[in-house]
């Protein structure tokens, strides 16, 4: 019971200081909007139309990745410029439960993206939102967003020890974009890029929020989504057990 | 006049040299140099998919789009680590003169700006497999230059705003974006929705990557001296406006003693 109210408080916190955050409302709505509108622009003007709503929920999720790459990398950052890194370690609590709860927090802001880039393109590109299975949309969308936070753990729980973990972020954006088909069909890609998306939570998400919402089936993806995240949330404790270890070790914890 | 070239050479040197946390490789690798061909890979594939344009279209547009990175960014952090570092008072409370205290600190941005967009053009179009011919080789490099000066003006202004607003990054985002959607970067200005249009071509970059791209269709220079020539007018007029701001501004600040509220 104790967990479960340091996670829910947790969670509720953290989103509540992310939202406050003018850099996390322009990650996980503007930029979302942008690329969504860009695309739009893209696939109207092409030779192929695509579907618009295959568009807007792409860039939705864009968006996710984006807030759970900079709110999960960034969160053991934070905490060492706030100089509560060596507190937060240091309490009763374990730290994988101070840690989840960030992760998690920082992929519901994802949500934003979403709610963004769908009221975007109904209002001003017409966008149908019909769902085919919304009651799978609605399933689809809070595993989706487990499976992206418990990836943030894996993430936060590397980024320990390395003090411009900053740069990793800027690395990862464009890169899973393109692998996990957020924006381009994986099949368009060369043929080597899918088998790496199988391993990435967003590859996953991607295909249940869309099969849900175009047709198709959604149920496997959904259950890799939650599958993935219970593999994430083995990797994230036993990497930050050790990296804890190595930084308590080698006294780097509050090295900035 | 030597105290000016001063000033300006080697206080902007010096500046830029203080975003020290942008130089280390850690940092500039990624966000610099590999950033930039993810960026031109991603939209190259949704142009693919779209039936759009040619790969060499989207190449070249995300190329010299992407110096708008450091021209944002480096100028943007100029005005914002200086009160970070609390040191803008003292620069500001300087005899210095405030065009080369101001414009010098954009110098070492526009060679940045210039770099990043050469590297992602050549190794993104390596990437791609996009050929240039060999005769438009330079006219392109005068035209990334000419853009990168163009779009370093945008950053002044940007910088300027450094002296008003607390989160310069979180503006340098939104302005990148503004580029990458109006300056027909991914999509041709003439395709873009009729109010849309002017907006593009009061912006910097538009006319710079237009000329790059019928440079590498085989233009000859002299069909592009015109683009070229309005890239850098509308350079010119960024900059004058951002040192324009920036003066206001920092009048503004004295008066109601706001400079180091962060």
């Amino acid at each position: 019971m104790r967990t479960i109210r340091l996670l829910a408080l947790g969670w509720v916190f953290h989103v509540k200081g992310l939202t406050a955050s003018g850099f996390f409302v322009l990650t996980s709505t503007i930029q979302p909007v942008i690329f969504a509108s860009i695309a739009f622009f893209m696939f109207e003007a092409g030779a192929r139309p695509g579907t618009l709503l295959y568009v807007a929920l792409g860039a939705g999720l864009m968006g996710v990745w984006s807030s759970t790459l900079f709110g999960a990398g960034g969160a053991i950052q934070w905490q060492r410029w706030q100089g509560t890194l060596e507190l937060t370690v240091a309490a009763p609590a374990p730290f994988l439960l101070v840690l989840i709860p960030m992760t998690l927090s920082a992929a519901s802001i994802g949500l934003y993206s979403i709610a963004a880039t769908l009221f975007w393109g109904r209002v001003f590109f017409g966008v149908p939102l019909h769902f085919l299975h919304p009651w799978l949309f609605a399933l689809a969308l809070p595993a989706t967003l487990l499976g992206l936070g418990l990836l943030g753990l894996v993430m936060a729980s590397t980024f320990v020890l390395y003090r411009q973990a900053s740069a990793f972020q800027n690395l990862l954006e464009y890169p899973v974009w393109l692998v996990t088909g957020l924006l381009v069909p994986v099949a368009l890609l060369p043929g080597w890029v899918e088998p790496i998306g199988w391993v990435l939570s967003p590859y996953w998400g991607m295909r249940a929020i869309r099969e849900s919402a175009l047709g198709g089936d959604a149920l496997g993806p959904i259950a890799m989504c939650v599958g993935l995240a219970a593999v994430y949330l083995v990797l994230g404790a036993l990497f930050l057990a050790n990296f804890e270890r190595l930084a308590r070790k080698h006294a780097t914890l509050s090295l900035t | 006049m030597t105290y000016g070239l001063r000033v300006f050479f080697v206080g902007g040197l010096t500046s830029y040299r203080a975003l020290f946390n942008w130089l280390s490789p850690w940092i500039l690798v990624p966000s610099f140099l590999v950033a930039p061909l993810f960026q031109i890979l991603l939209f190259t594939y949704v142009g693919r998919a779209a039936g759009l344009e040619s790969d060499e279209f989207y190449v070249i547009g995300n190329a010299i789009q992407y110096a708008a990175i450091p021209c944002l960014f480096a100028m943007g952090n100029t005005i914002g680590g200086e009160r970070w570092q609390q040191t803008l008072p003292l620069i500001l409370g300087s005899p210095a003169p405030r065009i080369p205290l101001f414009v010098g600190r954009a110098l070492p941005v526009v060679v940045n700006g210039f770099v990043v967009a050469a590297f992602a053009l050549v190794v993104g179009s390596v990437i791609i497999g996009v050929r240039v011919p060999l005769g438009a080789v330079a006219p392109i490099a005068l035209a990334t230059a000419v853009s990168a000066l163009s779009c370093t003006g945008l950053g002044l202004v940007n910088a300027a705003f450094g002296l008003r607003v607390r989160e310069v990054a979180v503006l340098s985002n939104v302005i990148f974006g503004v580029l990458l959607i109006f300056c027909g970067v991914n999509v041709a200005v003439a395709d873009l929705p009729g109010w849309m249009q002017p907006i593009s071509n009061g912006l910097p970059l538009t006319h710079g990557i237009g000329a790059a791209r019928r440079l590498a269709d085989g233009a000859a220079f002299s069909g592009v001296a015109g683009l070229l020539g309005v890239e850098l007018a509308i350079g010119a007029v960024y900059m004058a406006l951002g040192y324009g701001l920036l003066r206001f501004f920092e009048t503004m600040s004295r008066r109601h003693a706001t400079l180091e509220r962060a």
